[in-house]
């Protein structure tokens, strides 16, 4: 009783610092503790997906079953997928919006604080529920992250009913975070900081936002109609009753291709943000970069059926999707135009964050370039559900996504810890991860040209050399990913004293607090720096 | 080991970047022209949009490259303000536009080359089952289901795995060259797929619809192939052969096909010992029943259930039969009537009752069999 006293007492007084005990993480409002406790979850859930995903590596090295049984690699490569997409990935934006958008915009902390301490603590519950699935007689879904239907109603184990509970919660937390984003982005902003003075994350993140709250729903419904098809007697997705297999693939794919923009969208404004610091310059061709992004989140709702380009589609459908999906590569590549105009002519350093964000221009780019060719329908046909498509999603999500975060995080340490970080420590990760990510997923474009399907566990002889190439990366980046755990712990034990202002190039509101930021920041409204008038 | 790795790593890039085409395809890096008119263009399409890629990237690298190594504070460079030019946005949204529109423009050839819906002059219906597949020649009453034959030790590695390792199947599929061949793909349980990239054919097969594909091969050759949708445990083990063959060896196949067939009618006719059946049904078994029964008969928990022992395989001998030939709906648990022949039926039944401790020592004759799938074939017709 005591020690919820001392909590809302410390609550209600805006200049104390944190609640101590376990309360403070429980009942917290602040957008920083909230922000640290997505981050740490997310960092579990990605060592977590990244160790099942050694799994499958292990098993693919050499042809032959090894290590486990067909049944056991299917579930691993759906919870891999289920955990990286919705695990590290989506709560790593989150945790950083939660930190970084109060901050930039000059506001005390996020519109809803309560709702945000609810989005926060539904998902180690969804993801408890989740993974218990993989002790569940039948073991955990095994239908790959897609879950199409009737493998994933008819045939599926017992388990999926926890998987829908699972993904329902995910997205509750999803648009509950997204509205907080939304309403914060909107209405807390400081006097004078106007929507096209808003620095891009936040930008990026107010339009992902909206593909949340558009498309989290539709993921909701489709499950909820696998629900019903299971235990209620339907035939949503059951030729047998009347159904359609491949209406389920469209609602998925409507729910599924803006959430991969999702999944890259906050990572464009992220790098937006230390591109112009560590260039030194500002970031060229602001507007068309808020256009571009926009223009990318509409063109998400009409692409869907890219992913389905061989169940059956009449040729006018191909043709449209096709051109649909052709016309993203447009400003897609305005965003990368301007990343590099940015760079050109200014004055260049290279720290850790910096290099993180290079190698995300580069190997973005080239995801995109595959992409583009995936668009190509005809092409498509072979390419479709091989390796080919895995390398793709890869490049974009790996060095794209989840580089992106790294940067992001490096950048924004020293704000969080008040330390700086140990350049060398964050150069070897660097070097490791750049090294291993390439040497994993660059010899899958071959396989997948010269014939191999996805998710399967053994493969003909002919794919052997590049498959062991692939693992023995897979081993050096999932590896290497512990030096990124041991950097970060080791700058929010200690480190050379970061400045308020830490890197020489940054600009930005959330650059003029002290480092470390304060418990509470900006109780008063923020004058703008003369940057940002 | 170590070394073995590193040889790979270095012939790989230098394969990928130096080599000539035809070390290439030897090394399976890239998409094979395969062998009809559409897979030909398929392949030009690739390589055109794969080089205009390449072009895009040289010079958007290029640029960055040089920047970061002439614009490098440790250079002396200083940083100049400019962060706007509306002309240079609209010029390098452009240039994308038209580019886009040149890729479009051969593609959507080459899509529609792939939609000619002309008179076939072959219907082959393909059905994707758990995990094999089945061919019916639409016009020529001859069906039958394609297994792969790769021998499970290969795969445990017991065994020395051989060329063909899993894309090798007991009956391939024998079509004829320069024939318009139009495919029906649909399937008897979840998605499957049908890929067979020299055909550049892959189109799924979904329960309850039909597919349309169509090919024309021009050589004689064997093309082989994978289902390429997940379809459960063994979606990695139901590979696909086709076989291209002239006109003429075509039809001589197709009377030697119908030739068998008659004789496994016979053969239903004939009276089988307990030895025989059990000594047959035992392949079936291992072929048809033990991917989730396992091979000894004790399925997985929660997943298949356990033949050895099981109420169903002791008990009341109709009941096991009628299972095995209509399948349990809503399961895993196929319908085998059609799949499996007469003798086939009768071996696997008598198998499974007798084997693994399940010693009730009485044999389900052929003849019986043969008599309930014609009882049921005449309820059918009333
Ligand atoms: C230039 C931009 C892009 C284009 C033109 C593009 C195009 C495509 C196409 C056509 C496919 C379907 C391939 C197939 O299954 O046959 C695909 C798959 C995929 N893409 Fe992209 N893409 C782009 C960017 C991205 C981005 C930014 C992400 C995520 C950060 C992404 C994530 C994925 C994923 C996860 C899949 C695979 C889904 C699955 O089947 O499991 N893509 N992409
Ligand atoms: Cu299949």
């Amino acid at each position: 009783m005591s020690t919820l006293d001392t909590t809302l007492e410390t609550h209600s007084d805006e200049h104390h610092g944190p609640a101590s005990g376990l309360g403070r993480w429980l009942f917290t409002t602040n957008h920083k503790d909230i922000g640290s406790m997505y981050l740490w979850f997310s960092l579990l859930m990605f060592l977590v997906g990244g160790s099942m995903a050694l799994m499958i590596r292990a098993e693919l090295f050499q042809p032959g079953l090894q290590l486990v049984e067909p049944g056991f690699f299917n579930q691993m490569t759906t919870m891999h997928g289920l955990i990286m997409v919705f695990g590290a990935v989506m709560p790593a934006f989150v945790g950083l919006a939660n930190w970084m958008i109060p901050m930039m915009i000059g506001a005390p902390d996020m519109a809803l604080p309560r709702m945000n301490n609810w989005s926060f603590w539904i998902l180690p519950f969804a993801f408890a529920m989740l993974i218990s699935t993989l002790f569940m007689t039948g073991g955990a879904p095994n239908f790959g992250w897609t879950f199409y239907a009737p493998l994933s109603t008819t045939y599926a184990p017992p388990s999926v009913t926890y998987f829908i509970f699972a993904i329902h919660m995910m997205g509750i937390s999803s648009i509950m975070g997204a509205i907080n984003i939304i309403a914060t982005i909107l209405n807390m902003r400081a006097p004078g900081m106007t929507m096209m003075k808003l620095p891009l994350f936040c930008w990026t993140w107010l339009i992902t936002a909206f593909l949340l709250i558009a498309v989290m729903p539709v993921l909701a419904g489709v499950v909820t109609m696998m629900l019903m098809d299971i235990h209620f007697g339907t035939s949503f997705f059951d030729a047998g009753g009347g159904g359609d297999p491949v209406l389920f693939q469209h609602v998925f794919w409507f729910f599924g291709h803006p959430e991969v923009y999702i999944m890259i969208l906050p990572a464009f404004g992220i790098i937006s943000q230390i591109i112009p610091a560590f260039a030194r310059k500002r970031l060229f061709g602001y507007a068309s970069m808020v256009y571009a992004t926009a223009s990318i989140a509409i063109l998400s709702f009409l692409v869907w059926a890219h992913h389905m380009f061989t169940v059956g589609i009449p040729l006018a459908g191909e043709l449209f999707f096709m051109y649909a999906t052709m016309l993203i590569a447009v400003p897609t590549g305005v965003k990368v135009f301007n990343w590099v105009a940015t760079m050109f002519r200014g004055s260049m350093t290279f720290e850790t964050p910096m290099l993180f964000a290079l190698a995300f221009v580069v190997l973005f780019t080239i995801g995109g370039f595959s992409g583009l060719m995936l668009a190509i329908a005809p092409v498509d046909f072979q390419y479709h559900d091989t390796y080919f498509v895995v390398a793709h999603f890869h490049y974009v999500l790996v060095p794209g996504a989840v580089f992106a975060i790294m940067a992001g995080v490096y950048y924004w340490l020293p704000k969080w810890t008040g330390h700086m970080l140990d350049e060398r420590m964050g150069r070897f990760h660097f070097w490791l991860s750049f090294i291993g990510v390439n040497i994993t997923f660059f010899p899958m474009h071959f396989i997948g040209l010269a014939g191999m399907p996805r998710r399967i566990p053994d493969y003909a002889l002919q794919f052997a050399d590049f498959n062991m190439v692939a693992s023995v990366g897979a081993f050096l980046f999932g590896l290497s990913q512990l030096t990124f755990v041991w950097n970060v712990i080791a700058c929010v034990r200690g480190g050379r004293k970061a400045e308020a202002r830490a890197w020489e190039g940054a600009e930005g509101l959330e650059w003029e607090v002290p480092s470390p930021a304060p418990y509470h920041t900006f109780a008063e409204p923020p004058k703008l720096p003369e940057s940002l008038r | 080991m170590g070394l073995r790795i590193i040889k790979t790593i270095g012939s790989g890039v230098g394969l990928a970047l130096l080599a000539p085409a035809s070390l290439r395809a030897e090394w399976g890096l890239n998409l094979t022209p395969g062998v009809t008119d559409v897979s030909r263009s398929v392949y030009d399409l690739h390589m055109t949009i794969f080089w205009i890629c390449v072009a895009i990237a040289l010079v958007v690298f290029g640029v960055m490259f040089w920047s970061i190594f002439h614009h490098r504070k440790s250079r002396g460079a200083k940083a100049h303000h400019f962060h706007e030019n509306t002309l240079v946005e609209v010029i390098w949204t452009l240039i994308p536009v038209l580019i886009l529109v040149g890729m479009a423009v051969p593609a959507t050839a080459t899509l529609i080359k792939m939609y000619d819906p002309s008179e076939a002059e072959l219907d082959v219906q393909i059905t994707g089952y758990q995990w094999k597949w089945r061919y019916d020649y639409l016009d020529h009453e001859l069906s039958f289901f394609s297994n792969m034959s790769t021998p499970r030790g290969q795969i445990t590695n017991v065994a020395e795995k051989q060329e063909n390792y899993l894309l090798e199947v007991d009956r391939h599929l024998v079509l004829p060259v320069d024939t318009k061949i139009r495919f029906l793909l649909t399937a008897n349980d979840v998605i499957h797929s049908w890929w067979v990239p020299a055909l550049a054919v892959k189109k799924d097969a979904i329960p309850g619809f039909i597919n349309e594909a169509w090919t024309i091969i021009d050589e004689p050759g064997i093309y082989r192939g994978q289902c390429a949708e997940l379809c459960g445990q063994d979606h990695g083990f139901m590979p696909i052969v086709v076989e291209a063959v002239s006109k003429e060896d075509f039809d001589v196949w197709l009377m030697a096909a119908r030739a068998e067939k008659e004789a496994q009618v016979q053969a239903a006719e004939r009276s089988w010992t307990l030895d025989e059946l059990m000594q047959q049904g035992e392949q079936v078994y291992l072929q048809a029943c033990a991917a989730c029964h396992l091979p000894s008969g004790e399925g997985v928990p929660g997943a298949f259930p356990a033949l050895k022992g099981s109420p169903v395989a002791l008990g009341d001998v109709s009941a096991h039969i009628d299972i095995v030939l209509n399948g349990k709906a809503g399961t895993a648990m196929q319908a085998f009537r059609d799949q499996l022949s007469t003798v086939q039926l009768a071996a696997v039944i008598t198998y499974e009752r007798n084997a693994w401790g399940n010693s009730l020592g009485e044999a389900v004759s052929p003849a019986q069999i043969s008599r309930l799938l014609q009882s049921a074939d005449g309820e059918g017709e009333q």
